[in-house]
């Protein structure tokens, strides 16, 4: 299949490159040990040596990278407890693989063999970028779990933390979550509001979404427009125009009123994924349908629905995180007794700072993980099912 | 076909011309689509267009001047605003009046802090005024009721105004001062009250018929009591004295009370006139700056655009607008802020999400779908969890701040501040919004075909030719998608300036909030609300434009 040479790449230049990463992560080590200077040079003095070693005197792989990484684990648990330990793993299993991936030449397996060296330097920079943005994009998330557990009152690493001593960790933030009642007031508000507000932006949502998609519907785009404006408008100006409105009707700081008000901000998002699953409908089962002498209610529930289901579902989803996510138009249209778990956040945040605060952030990741992969099952399932349909 | 003798038109099967019954068709199948629709249609116009409408009409609404000081607006129309001098006599009576009136339904204080949006001072004018205004004329009401003890009689009074049982009734005055109740309190003035005022008493006496029938609607009404029973407020007295005064001629009148009236008119013919610009004056030396009624009567007619000019920071000033004086002008600041802000978000975005989406979309599909996970993740996670998250990694004793500590590359009394101000908020919303321009910029780099870029690699073009002149042209249309998407959810942001923008990273939306909840200002609120909406609406239009709204993916 693959018609690159992969041929071994000269010492010195594989010691090189080593030696450069190595003064890098000896850079850390150092400082942590409080001589930066003196960390980089033993890191690249370090990692070039066993570089040429490796790749002249012992040629073993598989055994040349045990060593690497035991060994560094073992320095590191000698000079850092168990978190050094735990860095020496990674950084010895990383040299030992580095090595061995840039000495063999492996790393150009994957390019076209015409590829200068220079393409390849860019390529692997451009990989390194894209590596970072990854990082941006996640540390913040990753962080917050961490810290979640932290055993004392700071929005910080604790040396104990740091150390992974036991005693730094606890649950008692978890603990504050489920037994503080403005905590579990504002959790039953969000978990009763939610769902009915998701319920009737599906249900108007899907029926608008099979009468957008059909052929001849008059002032589709301007109507379309108005059903997508509550994504687009600034949630302010929503929660400003809800707060004048729903006062005059005496629905301001009701239950339902936040209810009708996250609905509306739902149901683009129920619109859009719908007709995007309606547009992979395929008609002739429907005419077919009632061909056979099928009802036009019989034909939406047995024909119809099962097919779009995975639409209305990850549409319902989203218009679900949109309302249990939603903390602006709540802060005005509600009042204290419709309290959400965003809300309590939001004053958490601007007033005292608790590090409960950390724990719903990671309850909260976990169900938006849940969430994600219900969606993506989901979007992968229609995507079969379309593939299936003739046409 | 040569046996079709028919020459008329097609026909259907059940004999009805076929283009009919097509047309029939077509109808039938618009009217069951817009069916489909209409109860969404109609649920979000109530729920969400109509609220925007009413946010609308709140920034140009401004009737709360001519609703409590409806007789004091009105003869302020004669009064010269450029004469330098404080309105005459009449101006400050029918004030007596109105503010008689409005203290009593406790509704000058919501005035004067409304008037003080425009001028400074008016809310403690007003709320000073109310206390005192009863104050005024009180040695005409005791000379009154010195003269006859019928003055203080609560049934006497009853039966003057009313002209007894069977005398003619002005109808007409009782509801003219049910509409006025009504919008002065916003409350419902309707029902029988059990009093209406004698045709004959209002025609004689027109501003005592007029008080005293709101006193009656107040009564009733506000504080449910009888009419009959309760003595009327100073104000009716006043208003009887202006009448009398005002050389009434009594001598046809022999109804009810009609010696009284003719001894107290012969009475009061003798005192001095009431002055009631300078019982204002002495109650507050403020009526008599000119500033504070040009404001008045600047602020009187219903509809206004003071709130838009406020938003643009200028005001009105004596012919036409003007600019504010520097020290109060913060709106435009925040605009050029909040556009400033949300255009280095943007292109941060774009800078970041860029090579990410050109590396999805040339990775194999099984690679690409597994780092889709880490943009989704972010894009589905609460946006209080990322924003706490950010205030956790930017703060000083963050987690940020403590790493470049421990490195050695700040010292500890240096820590960087990093949150609070514009820094903050433009890291945090970056990497919030970040998702919503991966994924439109990865839909479409990921329809590009590889070939193109091949082709002009064979021909002789370098990396960077072949990038910037072959590549980059066909992923435009993302970056568009993305930055337009990505502008109008800044633009708008609140939660996230709101916790890590300190004082100088807020966005003009902040200020809105401020304005609703905290000071009150509600069409200021709405008329910056308005501005920004519109901004966002012509960028909506745009969006549609070129990327139509229908094209809009989710994850």
């Amino acid at each position: 299949m693959t018609i690159t040479v992969i041929e071994p790449k000269p010492v010195p230049f594989v010691a090189a490159v080593v030696a450069a990463a190595g003064a890098f992560c000896g850079l850390f080590v150092g400082t942590a040990q409080g001589n930066s200077l003196l960390g980089v040079f033993a890191g690249a003095a370090i990692t070039a040596a066993l570089a040429v070693v490796f790749l002249t005197v012992f040629r073993q792989e598989k055994a040349a990278r045990w060593i690497t990484t035991l060994g560094t684990a073992a320095i590191g648990f000698a000079f850092g407890g168990a978190m050094g330990g735990l860095i020496g793993l990674a950084f010895g299993w990383f040299f030992g693989w580095f090595i061995f991936w840039l000495g063999e030449g492996r790393y150009r397996s994957k390019l076209p063999p015409y590829t200068t060296s220079l393409q390849v330097f860019y390529h692997f920079l451009f990989r390194v970028i894209c590596g970072m943005i990854f990082f941006f994009l996640i540390t913040p998330i990753v962080v917050v779990m961490p810290l979640s557990f932290n055993a004392e009152d700071f929005f910080t690493f604790t040396p104990e933390m740091l150390r992974l001593d036991p005693e730094g960790y606890s649950l008692k933030h978890y603990r504050d979550f489920f037994t503080n009642d403005d905590w579990q007031q504002a959790m039953w508000n969000s978990i009763s509001i939610a769902p009915i507000a998701t319920l009737l932006s599906v249900s108007f949502g899907t029926l608008a979404a099979i009468g957008l998609s059909s052929e001849h519907v008059p002032f589709r785009r301007p109507i379309m427009a108005i059903l997508i404006s509550p994504m687009i408008v600034p949630l302010i100006i929503s929660a400003a125009g809800m707060y004048f409105f729903y006062s005059r009707l005496g629905l301001q700081g009701t239950f339902w009123g936040v209810v009708l008000a996250h609905a509306a901000l739902g149901i683009p998002f129920v619109i859009i994924t719908v007709t995007a699953t309606l547009v992979g409908f395929d008609r002739s089962l429907t005419r077919a349908a009632a061909n056979m002498g099928a009802d036009p209610v019989t034909t939406f529930f047995r024909v119809q629905m099962p097919l779009i289901l995975p639409g209305v579902i990850s549409g319902g989803l989203f218009a679900f995180i949109t309302s249990f996510d939603e903390v602006v138009v709540v802060l005005f249209v509600g009042s204290a007794g419709q309290k959400t778990l965003p809300w309590q956040m939001f004053t958490g945040l601007r007033e005292q700072i608790s590090p409960t605060i950390l724990a719903v952030a990671t309850i909260l990741v976990a169900i938006s993980i849940c969430l994600l992969t219900t969606v993506e099952l989901l979007r992968r399932r229609s995507e079969r099912l379309r593939g299936m349909s003739p046409g | 076909m040569s046996d079709t003798t028919d020459t008329g038109p097609v026909l259907a099967a059940d004999g009805t011309p076929l283009k009919r019954s097509l047309n029939r068709a077509l109808r039938r199948q618009k009217l069951r689509a817009l069916g489909l629709i209409a109860p969404l249609l109609i649920f979000v116009l109530v729920t969400f267009i109509a609220p925007i409408a009413d946010m609308l009409f709140r920034s140009v609404e401004n009737q709360i001047v001519s609703n409590t000081l409806p007789g004091t607006v009105q003869q302020l129309e004669s009064w010269d605003s450029t004469s330098g001098e404080a309105p005459g006599e009449a101006v400050y009576e029918a004030l007596y009046y109105d503010m008689f009136l409005a203290s009593e339904a406790k509704e000058h204080t919501r005035l004067g802090t409304r008037l003080n949006y425009e001028e400074t001072g008016v809310s403690s004018l007003f709320r000073s005024s109310g206390r005192s205004v009863d104050d005024i004329g009180e040695d005409y009401i005791d000379a009154l009721e010195d003269l006859n003890e019928v003055w203080e009689d609560e049934s006497f009074w009853y039966t003057l105004m009313s002209g007894g049982e069977d005398a003619a009734k002005n109808r007409g005055l009782l509801e003219e001062e049910r509409d006025r109740l009504a919008s002065l309190t916003s409350d419902n003035f309707g029902g029988n009250i059990g009093f209406v005022p004698g045709q004959e008493i209002s025609d004689l006496l027109p501003n005592t018929a007029r008080a005293y029938t709101s006193f009656a609607l107040f009564t009733v009404v506000a504080d449910e009591d009888v009419v009959a029973e309760e003595e009327p407020w100073e104000a009716v007295k006043i208003a009887l004295v202006q009448d009398l005064k005002r050389g009434v001629d009594l001598s046809g009148y022999s109804g009810f009370g009609a010696d009284e009236l003719r001894a107290a008119q012969d009475m009061l013919a003798e005192q001095p006139d009431i002055a009631f610009k300078e019982a204002f004056l002495e109650m507050d030396e403020d009526w008599a700056a000119t500033d504070n009624w040009r404001t008045i009567q600047v602020y009187s007619p219903p509809f206004t655009t003071g709130y838009f000019l406020n938003a643009i920071d200028m005001q009105k000033g004596v012919d036409g607008p003007e600019a504010r004086p520097e020290n109060q002008q913060i709106y435009i600041m925040l605009f050029k802020r909040t556009l400033f802000m949300s255009l280095v978000i943007t292109g941060s975005c774009i800078l970041l999400a860029y090579p990410v989406a050109y590396l999805l979309s040339n990775l194999p599909m099984r690679t690409a779908n597994l780092l889709m996970i880490l943009v989704l993740l972010p894009f589905w996670t609460s946006l209080l969890v990322r924003t706490s998250a950010w205030k956790v990694m930017l703060q000083q004793q963050g987690v940020i701040n403590d790493t470049l500590v421990w490195l050695g590359l700040v010292d500890d009394a240096g820590r960087l501040i990093m949150i609070n101000n514009q820094f903050g908020t433009i890291v945090a919303m970056t990497h919030i919004l970040l998702p919503f321009m991966i994924l439109p910029m990865y839909s479409v780099m990921s329809t590009i075909p590889p070939s193109y870029v091949r082709a002009a690699r064979s021909l002789g073009a370098t990396n960077w030719t072949s990038f910037w002149r072959v590549y980059f042209p066909q992923s435009v249309p993302g970056i568009g998608a993305g930055s337009i998407l990505v502008f109008i959810l800044a633009i708008g942001y609140y939660i996230t300036p709101e916790i890590v923008g300190g004082t100088t990273g807020t966005f003009i939306s902040n200020r809105i909030a401020y304005h609703i909840s905290s000071s009150l200002n509600w069409g200021l609120a709405a008329a910056l609300g308005s501005i920004l909406l519109a901004a966002v609406l012509i960028l909506y239009w745009a969006y549609d434009k070129i990327v139509g709204i229908d094209n809009v993916k989710l994850g």
